[in-house]
């Protein structure tokens, strides 16, 4: 096979009839990259000049930093970016936490575990919008059931979305609750992938079993812990739609993120402003990973 | 550690569970049966009558039939958007899998950032009306392909690097041209990633609110997360109607969930270890 395969790139570098023949043609990619090259990254690259211009769709002034000068001037936009990044901590943190002890629970022997692992899966599949509108009716703060329930013993709810301290931790919350499946299937998938020998040393060193989770389990789904923190803040970071479903950025610009701003600001025309937001969410992005 | 099911865990975990994770969907199932009247309660009760039927009719009917529209819509654009990515994604990853050239980093790093960096929304919009495909279901479509592509290659990839090389050379050994050793041998065999991949995609494709909100503007376009806001208002939500809506675009992904349950958390596994 060796004898096959050197002579396969000996014939490549031969002539062009050889390369033709090449068993990985290089055109192989060219649909993809078309799709891929004209539909996403040229306008990527687009948006960095449009960024900085006062943009009407036809014509374009180019004025410099000012778009993003104004982003972070005006309050009710540096709102956005701030948000942002509290919503990715605030969800990531929390998938991390429930992701792990969900998946604990469920790799432990415990009854009813194949129901109990397509229950938590289950909300993935449902809508964003869908679950948004229906926390946002469950989350209504005189009728909805969530406060409905310790009404009855008289104590008096919060009000998750009208308070504006509270808006974007509920919504937050509700992120959670339909994005733990993910987590928790990877943690699962970490988990089940560490030898039982560890389990084995551990046992017969007298280990309990805050002590296994401490030193063997904690440690050794590492990996996991990456991949959930990863997708789940980048997800975080660009979160749209339950926003929108929920509080469309409000009470007032409370829980306005950049992707709610950047929509905003398309909706009001100014093309430019909501493309300089777009490049902010790519930098925070950007920076986030590189790090 | 082998013991066991431990039913006192079980006694404390299936209770809680259905009560964060089942009651909101009971909730949405009740709402839908109700009338008017009870629905604007918003509380969890059982219904005073059997009001499914008319809700469903005049969900489906109302502005002119759009959700039945949407429907067509959507089931457009995901199987258009879905097919395309499998023989284009599975493509690359074969060639990525098997050729080792300086190019390699760069398509990698490529495929990532697709995976992370949000899409311009504005030059998008502004590249599609300049290519005459704005506010048509053909410009979604092909985004939908874009946006989609990166993690595609990467479930291809993976799964390609399993399948021996010997098989390609022997296929050449016996005089099959690339094309055919792409699409005769390796194609058939990447059977299972394919429909994970498809499944995966087709629900994020249908669910997906954002792009279609953004690239197919108007009613005629509509898909079917966007008609949630014909129920709507400010003032005067009727809530039977809007959570029949709910139930209604809730019922494909859901058959593909009781169907290709351990195909989807096969994807987003594979999609996780992509470091």
């Amino acid at each position: 096979m060796t004898v096959l395969s050197e002579a396969g790139s000996a014939l490549s570098h031969g002539g062009s009839r050889a390369i033709r023949r090449s068993p990985y043609p290089g055109w192989f990619f060219l649909p993809a990259a078309l799709i891929y090259g004209v539909l996403f990254l040229a306008p990527t690259f687009a948006s960095l000049y449009f960024s900085l211009t006062r943009w009407t769709l036809f014509n374009s002034t180019f004025i410099g930093l000012d778009n993003f000068a104004q982003f972070f001037r005006e309050p009710f936009l540096v709102q956005g970016p701030v948000n942002t990044v509290l919503y990715a901590a605030v969800t990531s943190g929390l998938k991390v936490v429930l992701g792990m002890l969900l998946a604990l629970l469920l790799t432990s022997a415990i009854m009813g575990r194949g129901y109990l692992r397509s229950v938590v899966f289950f909300p993935v599949l449902v809508s964003t919008v869908g679950v948004g509108i229906t926390f946002t009716v469950l989350m209504h703060p005189t009728r909805g059931m969530i406060n409905d329930t310790p009404a009855l013993f008289g104590i008096k709810g919060p009000g998750w979305l009208v308070d504006p301290r509270l808006a974007l931790f509920s919504v937050a919350l509700v992120d959670v609750w339909k994005g733990v499946g993910p987590a928790t299937v990877i943690y699962i998938a970490g988990i089940v992938a560490i030898p039982k020998d560890y389990y084995e040393a551990a046992r017969i060193d007298g280990a309990t079993k805050w002590q296994n989770f401490l030193y063997v389990t904690l440690p050794l789904s590492r990996p996991a812990t990456a991949t959930v923190i990863i997708l789940s803040f980048i997800g975080g970071l660009r979160t749209f739609d339950l926003i929108w479903a929920m509080t469309r950025g409000g009470p007032g610009f409370a829980s306005d993120t950049i992707a709610s701003v950047i929509y905003k600001q398309y909706r009001a025309g100014f093309y430019g402003l909501s493309t300089a937001g777009n490049v902010v969410l790519f930098v925070l992005i950007g920076i986030w990973s590189c790090r | 550690m082998k013991s066991r099911p431990s039913i006192f865990l079980g006694i404390i975990a299936i209770p809680v569970s259905a009560l964060v994770f089942l009651v909101p969907f009971a909730f949405i199932i009740l709402t839908a049966f109700k009338n008017k009247q009870q629905a604007t309660l918003l509380d969890f009760s059982w219904p005073d009558g059997f009001h499914l039927w008319n809700n469903i009719v005049e969900v489906v009917t109302t502005r002119n039939w759009m959700l039945l529209t949407a429907f067509i819509n959507s089931t457009i654009l995901t199987v258009a958007s879905v097919t395309l990515p499998v023989i284009f994604a599975a493509m690359v990853g074969f060639v990525l899998a098997r050729r080792k050239t300086r190019w390699n980093g760069l398509i990698e790093f490529l495929i990532l950032a697709g995976l992370m960096i949000p899409p311009a929304v504005v030059p998008t919009i502004w590249l599609l009306q300049g290519i005459g495909l704005f506010g048509k279901l053909h410009g979604p479509v092909l985004i939908e392909v874009a946006y989609g592509l990166p993690f595609s290659i990467i479930l291809y990839r993976a799964f390609i690097a399993t399948i021996p090389r010997e098989l390609d050379e022997a296929a050449i050994i016996d005089g099959a041209r690339p094309f055919d050793v792409f699409f005769r041998i390796i194609l058939p065999l990447l059977w299972p990633v394919t429909v994970t991949n498809i499944v995966v995609q087709s629900v994020g494709v249908f669910n997906d609110f954002t792009n279609p909100l953004y690239y197919l503007p108007g009613n005629a376009n509509a898909t079917v997360q966007l008609t949630l806001y014909n129920f709507q208002s400010q003032f005067n939500t009727s809530y039977n109607l809007l959570f029949t809506n709910i139930l209604l675009i809730t019922i494909p992904p859901l058959l593909v969930f009781l169907f290709f349950n351990r195909h989807i958390v096969a994807g987003m596994t594979a999609g996780a270890v992509k470091g």
